[in-house]
């Protein structure tokens, strides 16, 4: 049975948290040097942060790059009058 | 019909009151009712009840869905699936020279965000899952049908995911969407709220 896409995240967050919780914070077993420690404390927010401009940067640049297809409009309305035409002939009454 | 497929219209209408039953009727004299199903509901029943319905009636080996307010060339689709093999060829505004016509800043914002919120969640190996035009497989389509569960436009984007876990192969076509060609379409807060809870229901169960 696959893990739904919840859970994966869950997973995912809970394996990170404890290895940042585990090497940032101060339990007793471990210990590394307090530079590292103190670079390794804020960057769940940093992380996040990051995440922030990089969906604000994607979005904005998708944003930018939304197609405006005029000529494919112009040849739907095209298509439909043509169509219109035809029916007619055949029969059709709107 | 120039591409030498053999093609049936199955149309299923749900009691509109606006003349599409008495158009499609006059559609079966003309074309001839092998090529015209007419398989009309008595009551407005839904979309997934819908696909089973036409299913029901459907002979071909595959099956174009696709909403009876837009047009595309439908041949594209074809060329697509047997490019790749593909058991399900699905439209995209968002690649190649797909796009829109006649949206505003705002609605296309509101696009590009959910669609990039759903990504992020779903990674649905699709670039569109709102798509209102695909080509599945029959077999593929039924046993999609089978299991999903979520009603309405959540359903469409359901069938990608589901298909995406079962294995199934996505080829993707650029579709131009032209706002709907005889009305308006509604973009506002309540879609914008029903949306995210569809999104986060199959966030929690797929």
């Amino acid at each position: 049975v696959a893990m739904t896409k919840l859970g994966q995240w869950l997973c995912g967050l809970a394996l990170l948290g404890s290895a940042w919780a585990a090497l940032a914070l101060e339990p007793s077993g471990l210990r590394l040097p307090a530079p590292f420690r103190q670079a390794l404390l804020p960057l769940p927010l940093y992380l996040l942060v990051a995440f922030g401009c990089y969906s604000l940067a994607t979005v904005g640049y998708r944003l930018a790059t939304f197609n405006d297809c005029e000529e494919a409009a112009a040849e739907l309305q095209e298509h439909i009058r043509a169509a219109r035409t035809d029916l007619r002939q055949r029969g059709l009454r709107f | 019909r120039f591409s030498g497929n053999n093609f049936e219209i199955i149309i299923i209408d749900d009691g509109s009151p606006d003349g599409t039953q008495e158009v499609a009727e006059q559609l079966e004299r003309i074309y001839g009712s092998d090529k015209i199903l007419l398989r009309p509901r008595p009551s407005k029943l839904g979309l997934g009840t819908a696909y089973i319905h036409g299913m029901k009636h459907a002979t071909g080996n595959f099956i174009v869905i696709m909403d009876a307010d837009l047009s595309h060339h439908v041949s594209w689709y074809f060329i697509k699936q047997k490019e790749g093999n593909f058991d399900i060829v699905s439209g995209t505004r968002y690649k190649g020279n797909g796009g829109v016509y006649g949206w505003d800043l705002k609605r296309k914002l509101i696009s590009r965000g959910a669609n990039f919120l759903t990504q992020v969640l779903l990674r649905p190996g699709a670039s569109d899952l709102t798509g209102s035009f695909r080509l599945y497989r029959k077999e593929v389509l039924q046993k999609l049908m089978e299991k999903c569960v979520s009603k309405g436009y959540v359903f469409q984007m359901e069938m990608i995911v589901r298909a995406r876990q079962l294995g199934y192969t996505i080829g993707e076509v650029p579709i131009t969407f032209v706002d709907r060609v005889y009305g308006e379409s509604k973009l506002g807060g309540n879609e914008i709220v029903s949306f995210l809870k569809g999104l986060l229901t199959l966030f929690a169960t797929t």
